[in-house]
């Protein structure tokens, strides 16, 4: 009983039919297909939170700035649909404000340290020889320390700010993407493509962006993607401890960080910047997800 | 111009190239190699696998610098050239690959790969996307194929886009490594086919080289042969003449092996 089984189990492994044909076919398109749609809407998701940063200030019901004493730490209402605080400003305004800082500025952060790495990592990896040895060891010193811990010491040393909190940022997270800039290069650098785009008469730079680039670029963009909401968090962390966004500058992690003593009489004042930190970073995080999903042959041609 | 004519194309002088890295013995991979190229001439050679074929091509081409020994093409020393002159060499020198797929861009049309070289030197666009349509058809495909990418033509279809791609500059020199390798026999037969049309309508215009470990495709198709082994050149000469009065024991073994 069992050997028959097992026969049949072979022959049937050994040539596919074309009604099974059919059929991975169709589970083929189905699992691309969903990965698609999944892209198109968290991708639109992210690309709405994006526009409401960029035009924040048109969106804000208030100014999100206006103090108002008589009405401080007032529970959300049909005025003020998420509050206010401390201050009387209203929160609805002060967190769409918040979006600028916060979207705006991780999307600058990791286009930034994307572009920087990726460029360091393939100047290492197509030169060889001793500045590719000087940055990577530089780079295995970054990757040493704990990056916040480290992140905390520059802005520090830096004095604070949304600004210096990015520079932070970027100095620490710039090697992981030197690291696979640099790793997918070698990988590519003997190709027969790039011997032919050199025998057809393009130069070294041409060759760098013309061909290997948007070949390498698939891991980078969807380290990057999946970046965006590490950093969001990593950028309020700073700004909550105090070494990002400034008062009165509205930034969720300081908006956070200064309604520690509301918690108890105004919970609604922390509430509003944390689920908009979480949700920011959950769309981000969904779309990083799928990105890769889509990227990755191995999961798309299953 | 009688007298210009009458010297090699491409002429190399005790070309070496020595691989070492730390901790490991050396390799000579090529070993002192000297040959010319003939204009109009189709020199084969044969070798076993690591013998230096593709080391040697690779020096000539200037993909990898030379260790020792000089580089003529058209009696022009371009051993240790540089930049923008290195460049022109290659409006005079082509090379057809191994692995055809491997050859173009996975993310660029064969269209883009043919006309790179055009468009470098100064081609419009629309100029060369005319002559890209000229030069597939000229190798036995459709000029709907400049639009297509690696991965959706056969290796033969790539193969012969490839040459269209090497012909694009009109260079009067052709590399082929193994260029019929990687395709099964019928295949190997179109393209051997195409390359002796193309010598045909160019005459003295046009000289390849062609790298190739099967003794029978040599005879076939080249003039003259040079049988190389571990890094050197053993045996040269018509490709009759080495099948039927091999001196080198390889060249024996090698003859032996096919009979
Ligand atoms: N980059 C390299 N570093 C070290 N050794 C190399 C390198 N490239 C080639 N070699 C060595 O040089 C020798 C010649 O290699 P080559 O690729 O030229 O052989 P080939 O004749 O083209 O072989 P095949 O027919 O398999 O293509 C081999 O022993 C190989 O191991
Ligand atoms: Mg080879």
């Amino acid at each position: 009983m069992k050997q028959t089984f097992f026969r049949n189990h072979e022959n049937r492994s050994n040539r596919i039919l074309p009604q099974e044909k059919k059929i991975q076919a169709g589970i083929k398109k189905d699992r691309t297909g969903s990965a698609r749609a999944r892209l198109v809407f968290f991708g639109l998701l992210a690309f709405l939170l994006l526009l409401g940063s960029v035009f924040s200030e048109a969106l804000a019901p208030y100014d999100p700035d206006l103090q108002d004493l008589t009405i401080a730490k007032a529970a959300p209402s049909a005025a003020h649909l998420l509050g206010t605080d401390r201050y009387g400003r209203d929160m609805l305004s002060r967190v769409i404000a918040g979006s600028r800082a916060s979207i705006f500025s991780t999307l600058l952060l990791v286009a930034v340290i994307t572009a920087i790495g990726t460029l360091i990592g393939v100047f290492c990896g197509w030169n060889g020889k001793r500045a590719d040895a000087v940055l990577m060891r530089i780079s295995d010193i970054f990757l040493a320390f704990p990056g916040l811990v480290f992140a905390m010491a520059v802005a520090g040393l830096l004095g604070g700010g949304l600004h210096n909190a990015i520079i932070a940022l970027a100095a620490i997270s710039w090697p992981k993407y030197a690291r696979i800039a640099r790793s997918q290069t070698l990988a590519q650098r003997e190709t027969a493509y790039l011997k032919a785009a050199r025998l057809a008469g393009s130069g070294t730079v041409k060759i760098i962006f013309v061909h290997l680039l948007p070949n390498i670029m698939g891991p980078i963009l969807v380290t990057s993607m999946l970046d965006i909401g590490t950093m969001m968090m990593e950028l309020a962390g700073l700004s909550f401890l105090g070494l990002g966004a400034k008062p009165p500058t509205a930034e969720w992690g300081s908006m956070m960080s200064d309604a520690r003593s509301l918690m108890t009489t105004a919970p609604w004042v922390a509430f509003s910047p944390g689920a908009a930190i979480f949700l920011s970073v959950m769309v981000f995080n969904l779309l990083g997800d799928t990105v890769r999903d889509y990227a990755d042959p191995r999961s798309r041609d299953l | 111009m009688q007298g210009e004519k009458k010297g090699p194309v491409l002429e190399v002088r005790d070309l070496t190239k020595i691989f070492s890295r730390r901790g490991q013995p050396s390799v000579t991979a090529v070993d002192r190699v000297s040959f010319s190229l003939m204009p109009g001439e189709c020199l084969g050679i044969i070798g076993e696998s690591g013998s230096g074929k593709s080391t040697l091509v690779n020096m000539i081409t200037r993909l990898i610098d030379t260790d020792s020994g000089q580089i003529f093409l058209k009696g022009r020393d371009i051993t240790r050239l540089r930049g923008r002159a290195l460049r022109s060499v290659y409006s005079e020198l082509q090379m057809v690959f191994q692995q055809p797929a491997d050859s173009f861009d996975p993310r660029r049309t064969l269209g883009h790969g043919i006309g790179e070289s055009l468009r470098n030197s100064g081609w419009s666009s629309a100029d060369a996307a005319e002559e890209i349509g000229k030069l597939l058809e000229r190798c036995g495909l459709a000029a709907a194929f400049a639009g297509r990418y690696p991965h959706e033509v056969s290796g033969g279809q790539c193969q012969r886009a490839a040459i269209a791609r090497a012909l694009a500059i009109r260079p009067s020199i052709l590399l082929c490594d193994e260029a019929t390798s990687a395709l099964d026999v019928t295949v190997q037969q179109e393209i051997l086919s195409l390359l002796q049309t193309l010598r045909r309508q160019q005459g003295e215009e046009f000289s390849i080289l062609f790298i190739c470990h099967d003794i029978a495709l040599v005879q076939q198709f080249c003039d003259r042969v040079l049988v190389m082994y571990q890094g050197r050149i053993v045996e040269e000469g018509i490709p009759d003449n080495v099948i039927q009065n091999p001196s080198h024991p390889y060249t024996k073994r090698l003859i032996d092996s096919i009979l």
